[in-house]
């Protein structure tokens, strides 16, 4: 059986991999699951400095969910190759380091420093992150601005890029086929809903950051329609995410046209859904007899 | 201090006093390897539409069981309470960075809990080779739990209640305050409860120049510190950073933790 996918020219043996932020730098997890099982590490985003992050409350959860406004606290790109990088290398899956700027000459610089990094698999540009101020989201839903973040990475690096784009468009279609014409050999769909939850008792925002990111199992119908739609409209591989709790919801992902999936918040409460995942699809191939998980890539668009 | 994920039963869950419950389950990955001061992050399997975990610290342990001391308060909880005996939970643990259990012939340890944080405090006093005192304070008499526990260990317990309804009436740490200003040499502090409670302790050990060491009660994502909810500022180099509940704490030396950043 085949469950082997590419990403530009980057290979995963497997189609399941996790969303960058929900599963640190690996590292975290190593005692609870067998990291070289998954298909790839997604680690969290790194921009060329270190970053403080949000104040707290930082998250919130609700009705099968959680709002998130963490703030992209992180070490920087210097911290992360002292403090992470030489467990990641060590790994034998690829690991996918996901970037970000304020600019997008800062995105270029990042992913200059990580081209000359011995081993990275691919870099995964966040153009969508909700929760700060200046980089991130605006990046996503700016169509001239994607393609110059995307532009400038390309320029900088050989290695795959991934773009995760951002749900907060009108249409997915022409900001996926920007991605694609600017030189991206993936997209990630999707980065988390703007979102908030107010306490009724104190007449308070329940984040300190007022508003957040939605994931969770709420958010997976909306973002299986994302995938779908932007399946249509470009022709790079895409990574489905959004709510996967198990291999159905996997499967979903990849029948609307994801060539691989990204366990998200499941992992924050159960760390063993990546490999469940993989388990579950493994048997639901068996079940009907499919050699390669290619046979099951945008299968629903059959009819449609 | 490795962690695992295991399926854990639950051996017994009774009503304390109140809305105060006492948890007992078989965890026999986790239990034998527990540190004071440390947690277990418990997904409470019927609890569908919330989906995080819930941390709890750990109370007691004996063989292959752990206890935990919980208040039926929210969602997650309120199902927990209803769950009976061979029902199971799953469980990630033991985490955290917990107390410093004092070394022989060091300074006498002196516990202060707000309600239920008590719990967080036994196995240190367990554990410790001195005996000292533990002052534990809550509102009425039935926010005062464990209290036989501790004297059945031979430590000197020293109650107060807002209320007045059992021991002295007050506020835990004026009790404190009082020992203090009889003798402060050689002590050292170890407290967990509301955080209003554990700022006291903390201007109180630099009033008094001893060393204190607090759990801290911030609310929790994935508890293996990877989600960076649960973060509370803490000196770094000349600064502060955020750092992580889950994994350098809950136990936090008084003196690095700044409580007026980060707002």
């Amino acid at each position: 059986m085949n469950l082997s996918v590419k990403l530009g020219t980057l290979t995963l043996p497997n189609p399941v991999t996790v969303a960058s932020g929900t599963f640190g730098y690996g590292v975290e997890y190593a005692q609870l699951v067998d990291l070289n099982q998954l298909g790839a590490v997604v680690v969290k985003g790194i921009r060329l400095g270190p970053v403080r992050g949000n104040p707290t409350p930082r998250t919130v959860e609700v009705t099968s969910g959680l709002i998130n406004a963490i703030g992209l606290q992180g070490p920087g790109v210097d911290g992360f190759i002292r403090k992470y990088w030489p467990f990641l290398k060590g790994l034998q899956v690829p690991t996918i380091i996901n970037i970000w700027g304020t600019t997008v000459e800062e995105y270029a610089e990042v992913a200059r420093r990580f081209e000359a990094l011995d081993g990275v698999g691919a870099l995964e540009l966040n153009v969508s992150c909700p929760n700060i101020k200046a980089g991130g989201a605006q990046f996503g839903t700016d169509l001239k601005l994607l393609g110059q973040v995307v532009e400038a990475c390309r320029k900088a690096t050989r290695l795959p890029l991934i773009t995760k784009m951002s749900p907060n468009v009108v249409s997915i279609a022409p900001y996926a086929q920007a991605a694609e014409a600017a030189g991206s050999d993936a997209l990630s769909i999707m980065n988390s809903f703007p979102a908030m939850a107010i306490n009724i008792e104190t007449r308070q925002p329940r984040l300190a950051n007022v508003t957040g990111g939605l994931t969770g199992p709420c958010i997976k119908p909306i973002a299986v329609k994302l995938v779908w739609e932007a399946a249509k409209a470009v022709k790079i591989p895409i990574i489905g995410m959004g709510g996967i709790q198990n291999a159905a919801d996997a499967i979903e992902f990849i029948m609307a046209g994801a060539t691989a999936v990204a366990v998200g918040t499941a992992n924050f409460y159960e760390p063993q859904t990546a490999l469940q995942v993989i388990a579950g699809l493994r048997q639901f191939m068996q079940q009907r007899s499919l050699g390669d998980v290619r046979e099951l890539i945008g299968s629903a668009h059959a009819g449609g | 201090m490795p962690m695992v994920e295991q399926t854990v039963q639950i051996v017994s869950n009774e009503r304390d006093t109140d809305q105060y419950f006492r948890l007992v389950v078989r965890a026999p990955a986790i239990a034998p390897r527990v540190q004071p001061g440390q947690f277990a992050h418990v997904r409470i399997l019927p609890l569908k539409e919330a989906l995080l975990r819930r941390p709890f610290s750990i109370f007691q342990v004996s063989d292959d069981t752990l206890s935990i001391l919980y208040k039926a308060i929210g969602r997650g909880t309120e199902v927990l309470a209803r769950m009976r005996p061979g029902e199971e939970l799953s469980m990630i643990g033991p985490l955290g960075h917990g107390f410093t259990v004092p070394p022989p012939g060091g300074e006498t340890p002196l516990l202060v809990a707000g309600g239920y944080g008590m719990a967080a405090l036994y196995l240190l006093a367990q554990r410790s080779p001195q005996k000292g005192i533990a002052f534990v304070g809550g509102r009425r008499r039935v926010d005062i739990l464990c209290e036989a526990e501790f004297r059945a260990l031979g430590w000197d317990v020293r109650v107060t209640t807002e209320d007045g309804s059992h021991g002295e009436k007050g506020l835990v740490t004026q009790a404190l305050l009082i020992e203090l200003e009889q003798r402060a040499l050689r002590r050292k502090l170890f407290a967990c409860g509301p955080t209003p409670m554990l700022k006291a302790v903390g201007r109180l050990a630099a009033d008094f120049n001893l060393p204190a060491e607090l759990s801290l009660d911030e609310h929790m994502g994935c508890g293996i510190g990877v989600c960076l909810t649960c973060v509370v500022p803490i000196k770094a180099g000349g600064d502060w950073e955020y750092q992580r509940t889950c994994t350098e704490g809950p136990v936090f030396d008084a003196r690095q933790v700044v409580w007026e950043a980060g707002v």
